[in-house]
């Protein structure tokens, strides 16, 4: 009994100076240093108008239906997709039913929209849903496809439609580390700039 | 694979060997009560007054059953608190977003989930758990389930390298070395790096984003305020996230945690943005596992079981992540006769700025590890992607494993090893001098039992309850795999999960909170037994027939070890969730 309560109380004391460490000082010493060396991440790396009013941020996706746009990857964060406060995939399997059809519906759908042949395959992250339903990039062939209507609609050059693909793509680090993606929200913006 | 995934895969392991023995001599440190870090002229005052605080228990060494009672109170003790204030949150300050209260099972799977290492995530992130919850709540397990882990692991290599004494060391001596002199210096400097990449550090509300385009949609949805809206309406703006995320991230991988800040886990922008933020965090997964085996093989005078260990660890990590990556950049047939692109591989569920491979690999580590964090969703992987990580975990978490569960398991298996050597040559079998008797071996079985025991048990139970097949979100084998996976997950501590399993109902709450207690503390008393055992005996001076712990012919019988005794038990029910349906995506078949 008594070793128990010597444990007791060793419990407990580790728990409050423990808490204080660790969810005390340390989450703040983050902070303070965080919000110091790199203010703008710290923050959620957002995009701001000429007016001050938060559009979004470079890393979180957004959703876009009008032709007009590039357009992101299907997404199943929250009921409409793109809910930044309801991240999360489809999770449905390989077998699924559901997923077949929204993947033969979307197939259907991108190869009308963007004017592609039946013969000509689809990338597949223009398809599927990305695993934080917000993912901000697509492919450099998902965007190639997309150009010539993005151009068409908007009365651009295609040649200078693809110059802002470019821009707006992050290469992998080091020259091998990851995939190469095409920010859609940043090239997007770019696009309603002009 | 291209050649991009070799030559990442090749630097991983190069790195992960060049980081180990200097990690391992640091911990060498960190582990000794008199040992010596460049952070003592810091960190040695505080140690002291938090030592005296805790008080007389805190002072001498002790024998296996008083580290595993004092492991046990204060695991029962800081679970309490967490309950505590996931069931107050709504009275406890830093919750810009109002939110409620969590409800008792869901809190109590929550509390017992961090405390066990697990992380599983019965519940939403962002949607549920307010800043105090996460940063108080949560983290505080992040650090301490962490340190008990190394814990453990640093008695039973006393136990290993000690010879006729009672004593494994003083549990709470341990505890507050490894969380101050390791645990917040590492994730301190990796939480600021972290930062750098784009993981976000701060205390504001969720932000309000005027969208480019709005949208309408149709149907029961929340507005701005959360309230929810029936009917058709246009929604104007996007809601971001914000809090405290790189200073949770951070210890989330290091202690090999796993629990997200957000739902989604490392594949949500804020928490894993960039392919080096994705590769330091599987890096930082393993550094401290990897590292335990150089420690090791220092106490033990015998480098070389260290790094045969390692290399065990090793061989059986290569041989998955390339699994993996293969099953996920073969793609899903079924989507590809559709027109899907057959060389972009299966991407349901990944994130473009990852790919396939990275993908892969990170679910791989991730269940070696018993992390359980995910930065692509593990329900939506072929049946071969999925079942690799299934196998992982079923092996027990011993490639590279939890912070210290991974070696204390991994020792497991060495005894076992050890063991059938004696049998096949008929000798006494021993363990660098020690003899390995009945009691060794019995409680070392012991350990590995519970892991088959509760897994099979609980999925079996749950597959032909009304309550384990309400979540399911898939049919068919699949829908085995999500439960099957769920309470894998929570035995083996490892947190991740076939997310589409909806468990958050009173019955998987329970049940998944049982198997993650059982699956910790039922595994982690025989082991002590174990290091008490081995304490009190006297090494004998190796002979002609010690059989040699270190060097290729122990690193296949341990290899062989781990594959047969490890994953022999799961191969019935294997062949019917992620076998079957690899066939049958073959076939066509859907449900």
């Amino acid at each position: 009994m008594k070793e128990f309560l010597s444990q007791l109380r060793g419990a407990l004391a580790a728990t409050v100076v423990l808490a204080a460490v660790t969810c005390g000082l340390y989450p703040m010493a983050v902070w303070v240093l965080a919000q110091t060396l790199f203010p703008n991440s710290a923050n959620g790396s957002l995009l701001v108008d000429g007016s001050g009013t938060v559009r979004g941020s470079r890393r979180i996706g957004q959703g876009f239906t009008s032709p007009r746009y590039f357009l992101p990857r299907p997404s199943a964060a929250g009921v409409s997709g793109y809910d930044a406060t309801a991240s999360g995939g489809s999770n449905l399997g390989p077998l699924s039913m559901k997923l077949r059809d929204a993947v033969r519906d979307r197939i259907a759908a991108y190869r009308a929209m963007n004017g592609l042949p039946e013969t000509e395959s689809v990338p597949a992250d223009a398809v599927t849903a990305s695993g934080s339903g917000l993912d901000p990039h697509i492919s450099l062939r998902n965007a190639s496809l997309q150009a010539p209507r993005v151009a068409r609609l908007r009365g651009l050059d295609p040649a200078r439609v693809q110059e802002l693909i470019r821009r707006h793509t992050e290469f992998p680090a080091a020259g091998f580390l990851g995939e190469p993606g095409v920010n859609v929200l940043t090239l997007n913006r770019a696009l309603d700039a002009r | 694979m291209n050649t991009s995934a070799w030559i990442e895969l090749v630097l991983f392991v190069g790195l992960l060997a060049a980081i180990t023995p200097p990690m391992g001599r640091y911990l060498e440190q960190v582990l000794d009560p008199g040992g010596r870090t460049w952070l003592d002229p810091v960190v040695r005052p505080v140690e002291r007054w938090t030592l005296r605080l805790l008080g007389r228990d805190a002072t001498a060494d002790h024998d296996w059953k008083r580290y595993a009672s004092a492991m046990l109170v204060f695991s029962l003790v800081s679970c309490g608190f967490t309950y505590g204030v996931l069931r107050l949150q709504h009275w406890l300050p830093l919750n810009p977003q109002g939110l409620g209260p969590l409800s008792p099972d869901l809190a109590l799977n929550t509390a017992v989930s961090f405390t066990t290492n697990t992380n599983w995530q019965g519940y939403g992130g962002e949607g549920t758990m307010s800043y105090f919850s996460q940063m108080v709540a949560l983290t505080l397990h992040n650090f301490t389930s962490a340190a008990v882990g190394i814990g453990v692991a640093a008695a039973l290599i006393r136990g290993i390298a000690r010879s006729s004494t009672r004593t494994l060391g003083n549990f709470w001596v341990d505890l507050v070395r490894i969380t101050y002199y390791l645990l917040v210096p590492l994730s301190l400097v990796f939480a600021v790096v972290l930062v750098s990449q784009g993981v976000v550090q701060n205390f504001k509300p969720y932000l309000h984003a005027r969208l480019l385009e709005p949208y309408s949609v149709d149907g029961e949805t929340k507005d701005a305020d959360g309230e929810p809206v029936v009917g058709r309406r246009t929604v104007e703006e996007q809601i971001l996230v914000q809090g405290p995320m790189a200073s949770q991230v951070a210890i989330k991988m290091l202690g090999t945690n796993g629990g997200g800040f957000t739902n989604a886990n490392a594949a949500h922008p804020f928490e894993n943005p960039t392919p080096l933020s994705n590769f330091l965090q599987m890096l930082s997964i393993f550094a401290i596992g990897s590292g335990l085996t150089h420690t090791l093989g220092r106490a033990t005078r015998n480098p070389g079981h260290g790094w045969t260990l390692w290399s065990a660890m090793m061989i059986l990590f290569v041989a998955g992540a390339l699994a993996c990556g293969w099953a996920e950049t073969r793609g899903n047939s079924i989507h590809q006769a559709l027109g899907v692109a057959a060389a972009d591989g299966n991407m349901e569920g990944k994130e473009v700025r990852f790919g396939v491979f990275n993908s892969a690999l990170f679910a791989t580590v991730t269940t070696d590890a018993s992390c359980g964090a995910v930065n692509a969703m593990h329900d939506s992987f072929t049946a071969l992607g999925g079942l690799v990580a299934l196998f992982n975990m079923e092996l027990g978490e011993v490639v590279v494993g939890g912070v210290g569960a991974g070696l204390y398991g991994m020792l497991v298996f060495v005894v076992l090893a050890v063991f059938i050597a004696g049998l096949m040559v008929g000798r006494t079998p021993e363990y660098l001098g020690k003899k390995i008797q009945a009691y060794e071996v019995k409680m070392a079985m012991l350990s590995l039992l519970v892991l088959s025991v509760s897994i099979l048990g609980f999925s079996a139970w749950a597959a032909v309850s009304p309550w384990g097949l309400a979540g399911l979100n898939n049919a068919g084998p699949h829908g085995l795999s999500e439960i099957l996976y769920a309470f894998t997950s929570a035995t083996a501590n490892n947190g991740s999960a076939f997310a589409g399993l909806g468990a958050n109902t009173p019955g998987y709450n329970l049940t998944l909170g049982i198997a993650m207690w059982v699956g910790r503390f039922l595994m982690i008393i025989p082991i002590l037994a174990l290091a008490g055992s081995l304490a009190g005996k006297k090494a004998g001076a190796p002979g002609m027939g010690t059989f040699p712990v270190a060097g290729p012919t122990f690193l296949i019988l341990l290899i062989g070890t781990v594959v047969l005794v490890g994953a022999l038990n799961f191969l019935p029910v294997l062949a019917l969730g992620p076998v079957v349906e690899h066939f049958l995506t073959g076939m066509g078949r859907l449900y």
